[in-house]
């Protein structure tokens, strides 16, 4: 498979609850299914639902030196505190991807490449209201190219395999989150 | 090889479990409860027993009852878990018992945070307990290389019929990464014949650490500074990381050497030729590899999530030879590839 070099990271950052941990484990496994390097830190500090929460992926053709990363490529972001809290830190031209359903401050920066998706609604749309991180999740790999619907599908039911109920609901609020891009 | 993609506390667990390790106790405490997590669920399916102790001073005696008898054995903790337990590890090393105890470090003293330090590099290195004994120790820098090195921990534990620390932080703990578990080559190892398994038809053994005749004692203490040397001669290991043409070396272990690797590559795309010197085992140490380098190489770099540990030990391979600068960050704080970069560029700049 011909692919030109990848090297990026993300760091996505929400409310604890509202599934960015699962959807940045989802992103490196599927990543690592299509043989690049990759990995997944969580934020691990006492956090619980409704507090904040995030997590650093970094996906490489290249072994991955630090998995630590100060100003990432890309941000989700799903809550207020959120930009608050990473907005200073993305690279210049950096692609910020945001919540607009919740994250209602204004983004100050304007070197910024902005994706504003109202991943609640869509998630509702498409019939799985706790899906908005499926949803801004499909928003991201369709504006990186860095997977496919395929590819997501297959990583969601080879890693979360207990799970597949929700395989389609997922799917569609994925698809729905990929018309954003 | 199918790739898993795992923390490394269950990358840990899982490969202590592949390299024949029975029994677990333990006793909770972040940032490596996934070791216990998973020892609970896996162990009973491999008929082999978890059991989580009262505390951490029971645990470790428990690591010393099973080891006596025999067992491949295991036990994890983070820092002040860790400090709980020094006095059974003297115990398992006076009694010269094979375990593996994992230390997923955190910020400390005390009872500090959760995030991830190197603060315990002395502890960990220089004895611990009380008595003249060491540890060896090992530091992993990938979730791939906490397998290796988890599944080799035992093997040498056996070896030298000595305790054998894996030195992690929070992050190799907490992170994930893709993993392949190879089937390690059977390593020939001496029969336990030492071990307490019920003595019928032989001469009873003894596992004890009491020994109050002091010209006995000075024996037991030389048998085991010799094992100690023979670590030394035969157990040090490293990674040279681009050294080979570097006018700066860094020195770094764990995951701040990886967080080193990527500001090395943005050095050299600058053009400063910089390397680094990864301690694998920081017991034994790797004092020629940095006696060595200092011939050349007249700058080192040491950094650590401490306030300067592991510089001492560098300072004792280099021996004057070159000057030895620290950088450092502490209490969970975690340096960053960008804060190493401009350090290095610091030094570069002064005239040497």
């Amino acid at each position: 498979m011909e692919r030109k070099s990848i090297c990026t990271n993300v760091i996505m950052a929400g409310f604890g609850g509202q599934g960015l941990m699962f959807i940045g484990k989802l992103l490196a496994y599927c990543a690592m299914k299509r043989g690049l390097n990759v990995t997944w830190i969580p934020s691990y500090g006492p956090e619980m639902r409704g507090g904040t929460a995030n997590c650093t992926v970094v996906i490489s053709d290249q072994p991955i030196g630090s998995p630590v990363i100060t100003s990432p490529d890309a941000l989700i972001i799903m809550n207020n505190p959120s930009l608050e809290a990473f907005e200073p830190r993305i690279k210049t031209d950096g692609l910020l991807f945001i919540n607009n359903n919740l994250v209602t401050c204004q983004i100050k920066r304007k070197d910024l490449q902005v994706i504003s998706v109202p991943a609640n609604d869509a998630a509702v749309e498409a019939g799985e209201k706790k899906a908005a991180n499926m949803v801004i999740l499909g928003t991201y790999v369709a504006r990186t190219g860095i997977l496919t619907k395929e590819d997501v599908a297959a990583g969601f039911k080879e890693f979360f395999g207990a799970k597949t109920e929700y395989l389609a609901s997922n799917m569609q609020a994925l698809e729905k989150g990929m018309s954003y891009a | 090889m199918d790739k898993r993609f795992m923390t490394g506390n269950e990358a840990i667990a899982e490969a202590a479990l592949q390299a024949g390790c029975r029994y677990y106790f333990g006793y909770p405490i972040t940032p490596q409860n996934e070791i216990p997590e998973y020892m609970s669920r896996r162990l009973p399916e491999v008929g082999g027993t978890f059991l989580q102790a009262e505390s951490e001073i029971a645990a470790i005696y428990m690591v010393y009852g099973a080891s006596g008898s025999g067992a491949r054995v295991m036990t994890s903790s983070s820092s002040p878990g860790i400090s709980l337990k020094q006095e059974g590890i003297s115990y398992i090393a006076a009694g010269e018992l094979p375990c593996v105890i994992a230390n997923i470090m955190r910020g400390g003293p005390g009872l500090g945070g959760i995030q991830p330090s190197q603060a315990d590099y002395f502890q960990a290195v220089k004895g611990g307990g009380h008595g003249d004994y060491h540890l060896l120790v090992l530091a992993p820098s990938t979730v791939q290389e906490a397998v290796s090195l988890t599944m080799e921990s035992f093997d040498l534990a056996d070896k030298y019929r000595n305790p054998v620390m894996l030195l992690g932080d929070g992050f190799i703990g907490q992170m994930m990464e893709p993993v392949v578990f190879e089937k390690r080559p059977a390593v020939s190892l001496p029969a336990k014949d030492w071990a307490c398994t019920g003595a019928k038809g032989r001469a009873s053994n003894l596992v004890k650490t009491l020994n109050l005749d002091p010209a006995e004692l000075e024996k037991h203490n030389i048998k085991l500074y010799e094992k100690y040397q023979k670590m030394r001669k035969d157990e040090v290991r490293l990674e040279n990381y681009l050294t080979d043409d570097a006018e700066v070396v860094i020195a770094a272990y764990g995951s701040v050497a990886r967080i080193a690797k990527t500001a090395i590559q943005a050095l050299r795309q600058k053009g400063i030729k910089v390397g680094m010197i990864r301690p694998i085992s920081l017991f034994p140490f790797p004092y020629q590899a940095f006696a060595d380098i200092a011939k050349r190489v007249k700058k080192i770099l040491v950094v650590e999530m401490s306030m300067g540990q592991m510089i001492e030990d560098v300072k004792l391979g280099v021996c004057g030879a070159a000057q030895v600068s620290f950088y450092g960050r502490v209490g969970g704080m975690v340096p960053s590839y960008e804060e190493i970069v401009a350090e290095i560029e610091k030094l570069v700049k002064v005239a040497p």
